[in-house]
Formats: structure tokens, sequence, C-alpha cells
């Protein structure tokens, strides 16, 4: 096939190598990429059509808010690659093209994830459910969520009904996979297909393990899926067979790709990648050949993030509970050092991001920043004065991930999860609540809420103060359990997931031979920290109800709390981010799954609040987690540095699924002019880095314009705010978690 | 040992960069405007060494490089407790951190006094008011070891930063504006003007101290009452800053 396409016309004015022998994206843009280190001048400005159509779009979004988060579904037509007829926001306006069905912000249905979200879709959307699909995925099709059902034993149930183990993805599409979509531009389909027949072949005359047996069928599944994503780009009347010949034809064929996607999975996280960069390739090589202007090739990003900020995925308000504010998790990876020492920014890095000011602000696609101190200093000053000026970009520490990696060609999947793009793809796995652990640990694994017996054979603390080092032993007792407990239900879900719902448009765009991670994750992890300081350095009193139960505690005296920098309290948090890592690498992992954690709530943090007890640090029941790895709300009083700096310790090399930190601060504190606050907020990332930091989340916003957003939300559709990992519309989340945003640290000085 | 009510590890609005600013204990002013008389008192139960302290500040070290920032040590009054600023402006100075003195400069140049402001890169010195009678009203004391001070500064060659509460009724007049552009002029060593617009957010802490808050007819200033004083430092040739 690499002869075929050697003399290929789409390749002309590229610096050859071995991209054009075999798939490789990565030594295309090694030889390809033109680093920029210039400032934001040569930017343009949106186009009257870009404001037109965005307006239109804009209409739309209200239209979908105001009908109570919806604006039309297809209850009828499961979704697939080519399942749907071309859909158009506004032909005549559209340059990038393609929707996920036949119509704008129109869902789809996917039932292979579990039949259940559907019927709860319809139901709460007051939809009619399509009595041929229900009989189909009732009677006919099996889904991932009755696989997962049929395996899970008693104690697995018992901890997701207690809520110490929350999330899981036993009934919606796990997601965080992202395929290579560059692969669809640099060689077009009919190469990716010949090359999955080579694959497929070279298993031939193999013995038919059970290994090669499910490798033949995943291949077959893959070539069918790119036939499909043929078709569908053909329904738009665009053919990606071929390699792109130009920027648009890139950025279309990438959007293919990721469409496709889309179309095939409604996974919690569908994350774009790494393509700002690459396609900044073509971008070059269109103004060296004088066929597009700077303002037809942002005109170009412009459309193609609209049709990103589109996405959308039909799930239940119980979902929307834990991932609030309808987040897809377009998450794109901009920027960056390369190994070679060279800057990845390119002038696309800056056009991706200049969207915000071009569109407005909006949470998707979750632009990500990888952060390096090396940056160049023109890259960082643009990011910080977006930041300051949005609130929409999250902040990844390449410095820290690139080498470990030990590849420039990472990318964040969802909030803070680093995979090398085409290579490495993740199980999803949300997280286990520690902070309701610490009480099964104080309750004889008796849950503080129900009043049930989750676990057996735990003894219960019965002192009337209690004692540091039982509770450290009885804590790593617990742990021990849960992480058994824990990755036996992942290991269920992940072996149904391939089983009934493969994702076969991803990895069809990635390598045959990919590295599986477990991601594993904690929740309550400040609560615990905090409550362990407390039993060590207060005086820590249990009271009990008439079954035994600590329901409530009562604190003498004043201890350390996490968030200020402390070494007394934060290296407890360092040595139990330890623990219960090398409690899960001991476990059996399905499909030899690297397993790994993060340190993320995304907004879950709300509801694991609801559903966990009065704890020992103080925090009452029903009172929100800290988000992440964030210091509990208002615990952190020496300023906003030495919060960082507590979190900032946490090891890396023990959460390599990321550790998510929310930074929220009022302009006036950063600074008293523009560039005060630009050169600050440069720094405080640099420095944050510099100290290992993984994630920043940046928020630069004043309360009150909060509270007014709260009572005037018609007054704010744009409003963006980053939480956990990504960003959302403000006005969708909770009123819960409205409030919850509101009453947590907001950095101020006088 | 000092005496030290509270520090912020992310003062941006205290000198260049990002400063670790800490709010020691005691003012010999008893300003009417005072957004912090809970720190007046000399004495309190927080007493710490300069070793603590600046054990302490040395974990910022990084943000202090990255930022361009420091240290800046504020109240209060700073040089209420001369012997301890001495001592801690000496070890940060040998650690080759930037060093900032936000004072009201009401003090006797003694050996401590010319010593700190030697060792310490830059100072931002508040001016209540020019006239000795208005500024006796405002703080209860004098103006002029605060004047004595500015002369001193110039003479050491000290960068400094005039700080100016802008409060209606007293210093927001064009004649006041015209008079501090005069008095200003000889001074080469004043880098910029910072304007603080009059605020009432200190009110509430002067409740829970007992005390009376004596500015209840003042409103906090526009900033269409702000801006011609703005202009006319700026037409005079100074770097102005506002906190609005």
């Amino acid at each position: 096939m690499f002869e075929q396409l050697k003399d290929n016309a789409a390749w002309s004015g590229f610096n050859g190598g071995e991209w054009q022998t075999k798939i490789d994206v990565v030594d295309f843009i090694r030889r390809n990429i033109t680093p920029y280190e210039g400032d934001s001048s040569f930017l343009a400005g949106p186009t009257e059509r870009t404001t037109a159509l965005w307006a239109e779009v804009s209409e739309l979004m209200k239209k979908e808010t105001a009908n109570n988060g919806l604006l039309d579904a297809d209850v009828s037509t499961p979704s697939a690659i080519d399942a749907y007829a071309a859909g158009y926001i506004n032909k005549d306006k559209e340059i990038i093209v393609g929707l996920q069905t036949d119509a704008p912000l129109k869902r789809a249905i996917m039932p292979y994830g579990g039949y259940r979200m559907v019927q709860a879709s319809c139901e709460a959307y007051g939809l009619k459910e399509d009595e041929k699909v229900k009989e189909i995925f009732t009677k006919y099709r099996k889904t991932h969520n009755e696989g997962v059902f049929q395996a899970y034993t008693p104690e697995i149930r018992a901890c997701r009904k207690s809520a110490i183990i929350t999330g899981l993805p036993d009934a919606y599409g796990r997601g965080r996979i992202i395929g290579d979509y560059r692969r669809v531009a640099l060689y077009g389909l009919d190469a990716l297909i010949e090359e999955k027949q080579a694959e497929k072949a070279s298993s031939e005359h193999l013995e038919m393990t059970e290994k090669v047996i499910r490798e033949r069928e995943e291949l077959s599944e893959q070539i069918l899926a790119l036939e499909a994503m043929k078709r569908m780009a053909a329904s738009y009347e665009i053919d990606i067979s071929k390699p792109a010949k130009t920027f648009k034809e890139a950025v279309q064929a990438v959007y293919f790709g990721y469409l496709a996607a889309v179309k095939d999975q409604n996974g919690a996280a569908m994350s774009l990648g790494r393509v700002s960069s690459f396609l900044d390739i073509y971008a070059e090589r269109d103004l060296k050949n004088g066929v597009a202007t700077e303002s037809e090739l942002q005109e170009i990003m412009d459309d193609f993030i609209i049709k990103l900020r589109m996405i959308r995925f039909l799930r239940t308000p119980e979902y929307n509970e834990l991932f609030s504010g309808d987040p897809v998790w377009v998450t794109e990876s901009v920027g960056g050092m390369g190994l070679d020492g060279r800057t990845m920014v390119t002038k696309n890095s800056f056009r991706i991001l200049h969207t915000l000011n071009n569109l407005g602000p909006a949470p998707e696609p979750n632009l990500t920043v990888l952060w390096s101190t090396s940056l160049p200093e023109n890259f960082k000053k643009f990011c910080a004065k977006i930041s300051i000026d949005t609130s929409s970009i999250q902040y990844e520490n390449d410095d820290l991930m690139r080498p470990m990696f030990e590849s420039d060609d990472y990318g964040i999947a969802c909030c803070v999860s680093p995979m090398i793009i085409g290579r490495e793809m993740q199980f999803f796995g949300a997280r286990a609540n520690l902070a309701k652990a610490l009480l099964y640990a104080i309750n004889g694994g008796v849950d503080e809420r129900l009043g049930m017996k989750v676990v057996d054979g735990f003894e219960p603390i019965t002192s009337d103060v209690l004692d540091y080092d039982e509770v450290c032993r009885k804590f790593d007792a617990v742990m021990t359990w849960l992480a058994r407990t824990y990755v036996s239900a992942l290991n269920i879900i992940h072996y149904m997931h391939d089983k009934y719902y493969y994702e076969k448009a991803q990895l069809a765009l990635m390598n045959k031979d990919i590295v599986r991670k477990l991601g594993c994750g904690i929740a309550g992890f400040s609560v615990v920290v905090d409550s362990l300081s407390a039993i060590k350095y207060a005086k820590v009193k249990p009271i009990r109800n008439e079954a035994g139960i600590a329901v409530d505690f009562e604190i003498e005296g004043d201890f350390p709390k996490y968030g200020n920098n402390d070494d007394r309290v934060d290296q407890i948090g360092v040595a139990l981010v330890k623990q219960f890592m090398d409690k899960i690498r001991q476990l059996h992992t399905y499909r030899e799954a690297v397993p790994t954690q993060s340190i993320l709530t995304i907004t879950s943090n709300v509801v694991y609040g609801k559903k966990t007890g009065n704890t020992p640090d103080g925090r009452k029941a029903n009172v929100p987690f800290a988000p992440g790895a964030n210091p509990l709300h208002g615990r952190d009083t020496k300023g906003a540095t030495a919060s960082l700096c507590s979190v900032a310790k946490l090891p890396f090399e023990d959460a390599k699924d990321g550790i998510s930190n929310t930074f929220s601060i009022i302009p006036n504190s950063l600074g008293k002019t523009e560039d005060d606050r630009i050169h600050n907020l440069t720094g405080l990332l640099d420095g944050y880095m510099f100290k290992h930091g993984q994630h920043l989340n940046v928020n630069v916003l004043n309360r009150e314009t909060l509270l007014d957003a709260m009572d005037h939300p018609e007054k704010y559709p744009q409003l963006t705010i980053r939480v956990s990992g990504y960003a959302v519309n403000f006005i969708k989340l909770t009123k819960a978690q409205q409030q919850d945003v509101i009453s947590r640290t907001f950095h101020e000085s006088l | 040992m000092g005496y030290i009510h509270s520090v912020e590890t992310m003062g941006a609005v205290d000198g260049p960069g990002l400063r670790y600013v800490v709010f020691m204990q005691g003012c010999p002013f008893r300003c009417l405007f005072c957004h912090n008389p809970d720190t007046w008192q000399v004495l309190s139960s927080h007493r710490q060494s300069v070793d603590t302290v600046l054990a302490d500040i040395l974990k910022y070290r990084d943000f202090f490089r990255f930022s361009g920032g420091g240290v800046t040590l504020s109240g209060g009054e700073p040089l209420m407790q001369p012997e301890f600023v001495r001592a801690l402006v000496g070890e940060l100075r040998k650690a080759g951190i930037h060093v900032a003195i936000d004072t009201c400069g009401y003090v006797d140049l003694n050996e401590d006094i010319q010593d700190i402001v030697a060792q310490a890169n830059l100072f931002l010195l508040d001016i209540k008011h020019l006239d000795n009678t208005i500024h006796q009203q405002l703080t209860g004391k004098p103006n002029d070891k605060t004047l004595a001070f500015l002369d001193f500064l110039r003479q050491k060659k000290k960068h400094t930063w005039i700080r100016i509460v802008l409060l209606p009724g007293y210093n927001m007049d064009d004649a006041y504006t015209a008079r501090l552009i005069d008095f200003l002029r000889p001074y080469e060593n004043v880098d910029k003007i910072e304007l603080l617009p009059y605020h009432d957010k200190g009110k509430i802490k002067w409740q829970e101290l007992g005390l009376t808050y004596q500015l209840e007819h003042i409103m906090p200033p526009t900033q269409a009452a702000v801006e011609p004083i703005v202009n006319r430092l700026r037409q005079a040739g100074y770097d102005v800053l506002v906190n609005m």
C-alpha cells in the first residue's frame, strides 16, 4: 500500500521519512513541524460567515437549554457510523461538515451499552420509546450492561448500593479511548483498511488460541468500521479514501474520524487527542503555496470548533448528577515540548485557543495546554491572557509527563488521563470512595448511612478516642478489601465492554498491539487526609448511635490541614496515594492492563458528599467533598501558592492517571494591571509545574458574577467555569453544584 | 522573635511578581480608614522566630524566581518590630530574595532602621496626608517622621513606591493633587504611585473589636472621581497603579 502512496500529490512538499513506509504520525510531525515562538499578532478575527453560523448554533443551543436540555432525539435509529443521512446546520455556510445525526443537536440512542440508559433517557425527557428497538435490545441483542450484572458478585452490588464504589461504567460507554484521528488525514482510509487487512492476515497461520481468535474478530470489526467511515463521508459527498491534500481537507478528515467515534460510542469521555500542531503542517504548506490566507485558516478552525461544541449524547439525569453540564470531554492537547528540545507549539496552537476569542468562551472542546517551563514566552502569555478572559483552559505538566512516557505524542483523555496517541488506551474505572472506606474501618464494615453490613470480617473500633495507629491499621485492611472488590468489578466491566460494546471505530485508528491501562481512581482524598491528621494531632471522639455506629465526631484541639504546605499533614496524603496504588498493583487485571489511579472526582464530589456521613475531620454529612485532589473548602488559609504546593507534593508515579486541581482566583488578586495578571499567572503556572504539579484548572472570576448568573442565567449563556478536569457552562450545573462551586475557595487577598 | 498576624503565600498586589506577604502585628497610627485594626497591637499570641519564618518563605523560592517576585513585609507596621525585621531581611538578602517593605514610615532613623533600608530592595511608603494637621486627624500622629523617612530613602537612592489611600473630602481635590506632584518632584527614587481608593470592607473588623467606625458618612469614591487624579499624575510622568 505504501508503494501506491509514495508519489501521491497529497504528500508533495512534505519532508519524507519513515512515516511514508509505515503508519507513523509522530515521525511525520517531527520531520515537518514548524515550531512557532512569535506572538499572537498574526491571528485573524472571525469572518462574517463564522459569526453568522455561530449565531445560528447559539440560537439552537438556547432552545436546547430552554427545552430542559434536549432539542431533539431520534429514538428509532440506534446510532452507527453510517446510520444517518447527512445533516447540516446551514449547508451554504458550513466549511467543515458532518453531524452526529441528520439534524443539529439531535441526539441518537446508543443501546449497546445498556438499554436501560435509553429507557431512562426517554422517560426523563418525555420521549416515547421505540417498540421495535426495545424488542431488539431486550429480547434479541444482549448489551454490555446485562453482561456486567450477570457476572457481578453480591459484594460488588452492595458496594455499588452503598456508594463506596460509584460511577462505574457498567451501564454506559466507558470512553477514555482516543483514536488517532490524524491517520485519516495523513494516509486516507484505503491505506488504513489495507493495513488492518494485513494485520489480520498475519495471524492466519497461527494456532487459534483465544487471544488470536479475539484479535481476528476485533480486526474484522475495525475494518468494517473503516468502511463505514468511508460511506459516512461519501454521504456528505466527500471522499476520505485518499490522503488529504489541503488544510481544509485535513481538518475535515480528522473530524470525520472523530465523528465516526462519537456515532459509534456514547463514551463517558470522547477525547480528540493532539491534532492542532499536526494540522499546522498542512496550514504551513497551504500558506507557502499561497492557497490559503491566515483568515481562511482561522475560519476553518473556527468552523471545526463549532462542530466540536455541538457533540451531544442522550443521557439520564442521574448520569448528569455525576458528570454535570452535559460534558463530552472533547479534550484536545495543545503545545508541549518535543523530545528533541524544540517546542511543539505552532501557529495552529494559537489558532485553536483563539477560537475562544472568536466564538466566545465554551466548555468544549476541553482545551488543554501541555505546559512546560520551556514553552515560548509568547505562547505562555497568550494562554494566560485567554485563561484570564475566559476561564476555559486547563493546564497539564508536560515536563512531568513527557519524560515519564518518553513521548511527545501523548494526549489527555477526559480530564487528566495521559495516554500515547494510537498506542495506548484506558479501561476507565471511575473511583472508590476512600472517605467512606475510613468510616468502614471505624465501623467494622457497616455503612454509616444505610446501617447495612457491606463487608464481613472487620471489627469496629470501640474506644472513646480514636487511636491513630489503630485507625491506620484497620483502614489499611479495609483498603485491601476495597481495592480487590473494586478491581474485580472493573475486570468484569471491561471484559463485557469489549464483548458487547467494542470501540471498533477508535481502535481501527490505533495500532494492533496497544497498551491497555486500568484507570482506577479515588475520591474523598482531602477528607481522609484531614481526618487522619485530626486523629493524629487533635483528639477525635466518635459519637455512636444506639446500634454502635459512629455517626458523628467531636474534635478537641487544632490539627494541621491539607492545603497549607505543611508536611505534617501533606505527607499523610503522599503516603495514602502510594498505599492505595500499591494495593491495586498487586491485583490481577483484565487483559494485562497496566494499573494506574487518578485523584479526580469530576463533579461527583457533590454526589459523593451526599452519600457519605459525618467524617472525623469535622466535615458534615451531605457536604460535598473537595473536587479532585483539592484541599477542602476554606481549609487552605495561607493563600493559593501554599495550597498549590500541597497538591504538587502528591506523587505522580503513584497516580499516573492524573491528579486534578482546580484553582479559582478573583482577577484583582492576580495583579493590578492586565500585564501584571498575565505575568503573575504565568509565573504561578511555571512554579506549580516546576514543583511537579500535574494538572491545574484555572478560573479567574468574581464570585459576584457567579451569583448573578444563578439568578439571571439568560444573561450568561456562555459563562464557562472549570471544574475538576473539565469545563462547564455554569448555567447548566444543578443548583447544588452551582452552590458548591461558589462556596469553594476563591483565592483573594486584600 | 516576631509577632505575626498572618501570611499570604500568593500576594500579587504588594510589589512586583508573586510575593510571600508577612502581615506583622503593631501599628503606630490609628487611621480612621484602617481595614486591619486587628493588627494595631504589637503583642499577640502568634510569635515566631526568624528561622521559622525564613524556613517557610524558602519553600516558595521557585515561585519568586519564575515571577520576579519575593517577600513583602507588611502589617500592621513591620518597622514597629525593627530587630526582627532587620534579622529577617538580612537572611532574605543572603538568600538572594527580593524584599519589599510596606510601611507608614513613622520611625526613628536608628541603626536597625538604617540597616533595613540598606538591605531591602523596595519600599512601599504610605503617605496618608501632606498636611500635618489633617494627618493628625486621620492617623492620630504627625507626618514629620514619614516625610523624614522619605528623605532618607532618597538619600540612600532606594526604590520607592508611594501609596496613597484616596479618601473623598480629604485628598481628592485638584489642589491636593497639584501639591502632591510638587512635593514629589525632587524624589527621583520614587518609581511608582499606587492609588488605593478608600473602601469600607474593614468596617466589620472594627465592630468585631468593639470600636466605633468614624467614617460612616464617607462613600467609597467612584471610578469617575479617581480617573482625573490618575491622569494628572500620569501627565506628571508617574507610573500610576490603581487598586479599583
